[in-house]
């Protein structure tokens, strides 16, 4: 088996005296799903802000592509590789979309203008938005900031891209069209980590499971597994409270 | 009571080339005000202790003391400990953009601060370091946020400008003192004052929110 992706040892993360995380293990393999989920609180979101050091962890380690992350030494090396998706989206509102595309592009891997912008209109095709390359952020409904905020992810050609609950500040009938580019994506093997509350989209699109309570993974394993037969009673007693 | 047109038409030439040093001393002084409070703005979000603690004591400094007695330190005082003489002018444009700086730098930390945290955390989450998303991301939105406080900035500058005058520097105030040394008319002479400094801020009102009304449209 090749070497995980993303490597996480003993990872700790305390706000103060509040521990949020207690010690995680997890290893993502190239091209897979892992999807997290998890009650509100539990840490499943700083677990994944963790990834990119967008919180540094108290305490253990996390090694992305074979690179130990080591705080700003190396931190935006890493960051180039891995892409995030926010809740709430993010876009640069004093931008058009397609100049939310290219920036990052042109000022970090330094490609030329030209380039980045037939880069951005590859992505924003992609997620089914090429004709708002030139609307601004605030132009557009919840459902195409968040799949204009995908595409700029990609535009960075990321290894690997973190979702944190993309869909949770999205009005319900906006859901499905982000959940379906985040599909895509998965078909064409992004590797992907997703903290989520749409128990669908985990059932159908993750390869692996992780329910995350009180700092710790508590249970793992495919969909199957933890939607049909929880072992351990917190996954029973969260799943039966949203199932 | 006497409002004599001739007067005040007979000094106009000179009451004005005063208002427009008054202007200069403005502009220069607000401009350099902007550039240090950019700079200590951004020295006070780093996290480089000593740094920032020399941007506290500078603006608790500069706002906790008057603009006049920070005229005399300049004017007065360095020069007596140093030994060299200093310019009125520049001692002028010195005292008021140090003065109009720490202003500048408290609005600037107040829009930069009012920007949502996210866009810091997407800017870095795709790879671009703390100052790239700063001056992409951060600042071009903070500068929207504050062009009417930098406005008001302005105005109020256009207006402390007249202390100035007591260190000999000819601007509209001090202007004004040297006709009615010559013709007594002191009524006429304040009045038309008043009114050259209310038509200056009153211009500079209509023009910040213009330029923010376009900002905004954008």
């Amino acid at each position: 088996m090749k070497e995980p992706l993303i490597q996480i040892h003993g990872l700790k993360k305390d706000f103060g005296d509040l521990e949020v995380l207690k010690g995680i293990d997890l290893d993502v393999q190239e091209r897979e799903v892992v999807v997290i989920i998890g009650p509100s609180g539990s840490g499943k979101s700083t677990l994944l802000r963790c990834i990119n050091y967008l919180e540094v962890p108290t305490a253990g380690a996390v090694t992305f592509d074979g690179i130990p992350l080591n705080g700003d030494a190396n931190i935006n090396e890493v960051r180039k590789e891995v892409g995030m998706v926010f809740q709430r989206f993010n876009l640069f509102p004093h931008m058009t979309v397609l100049d939310n595309l290219t920036l990052a592009p042109m000022k970090v891997r330094g490609i030329s203008r030209k380039e980045a912008e037939e880069t951005a209109m590859v992505y924003l095709t992609k997620v089914g938005l090429a004709q708002k390359a030139q609307s601004f952020p605030d132009q557009l409904s919840g459902g195409q900031q968040q799949r204009v905020a995908i595409a700029r992810a990609l535009c960075m050609r990321p290894k690997a891209l973190l979702f944190d609950e993309p869909t949770s500040a999205l009005d319900p009938e906006m859901i499905k069209e982000v959940l379906d580019v985040m599909k895509k994506l998965a078909e064409d093997g992004m590797t992907m980590v997703v903290v989520t509350h749409e128990m669908g989209f985990a059932k159908e699109v993750g390869d692996r499971v992780l329910f995350v309570d009180e700092g710790y993974i508590m249970e793992q394993g495919t969909p199957e597994e933890i939607f049909d037969h929880p072992q351990n009673p917190r996954t029973q007693s969260f799943l039966s409270k949203i199932l | 009571m006497d409002f004599d047109i001739e007067l005040i038409t007979g000094s106009l030439p000179l009451l004005m080339t005063g208002a427009a040093i008054t202007l200069e001393i403005t502009v220069l002084s607000v401009f350099f005000g902007m550039v240090i409070g950019v700079v200590v703005s951004l020295i006070r979000l780093t996290n480089i202790k000593p740094l920032r603690w020399l941007g506290n004591v500078y603006v608790d400094f500069i706002r906790g003391t008057p603009l006049l007695v920070q005229i005399f330190i300049v004017y007065f005082a360095l020069p007596a400990v140093t030994g060299s003489h200093v310019d009125a002018f520049f001692a002028a444009i010195s005292a008021c953009s140090i003065n109009s700086g720490a202003y500048v730098a408290e609005i600037f930390r107040g829009g930069i601060q009012a920007i949502d945290k996210g866009q810091m955390e997407a800017g870095r989450s795709l790879g671009m370091s703390w100052w790239q998303t700063m001056r992409y991301i951060i600042l071009p939105q903070a500068f929207r946020q504050i062009i009417p406080p930098l406005g008001n900035e302005f105005i109020a500058m256009l207006k402390d400008s007249s202390l100035v005058s007591v260190i000999g520097l000819e601007e509209l105030t001090r202007r004004g003192q040297l006709v009615i040394a010559r013709t007594y008319a002191s009524f006429t002479i304040w009045m038309a004052v008043a009114i050259i400094y209310l038509i200056m801020t009153f211009a500079v009102a209509r023009l910040t929110g213009l330029l923010e009304r376009k900002c905004q449209t954008k």
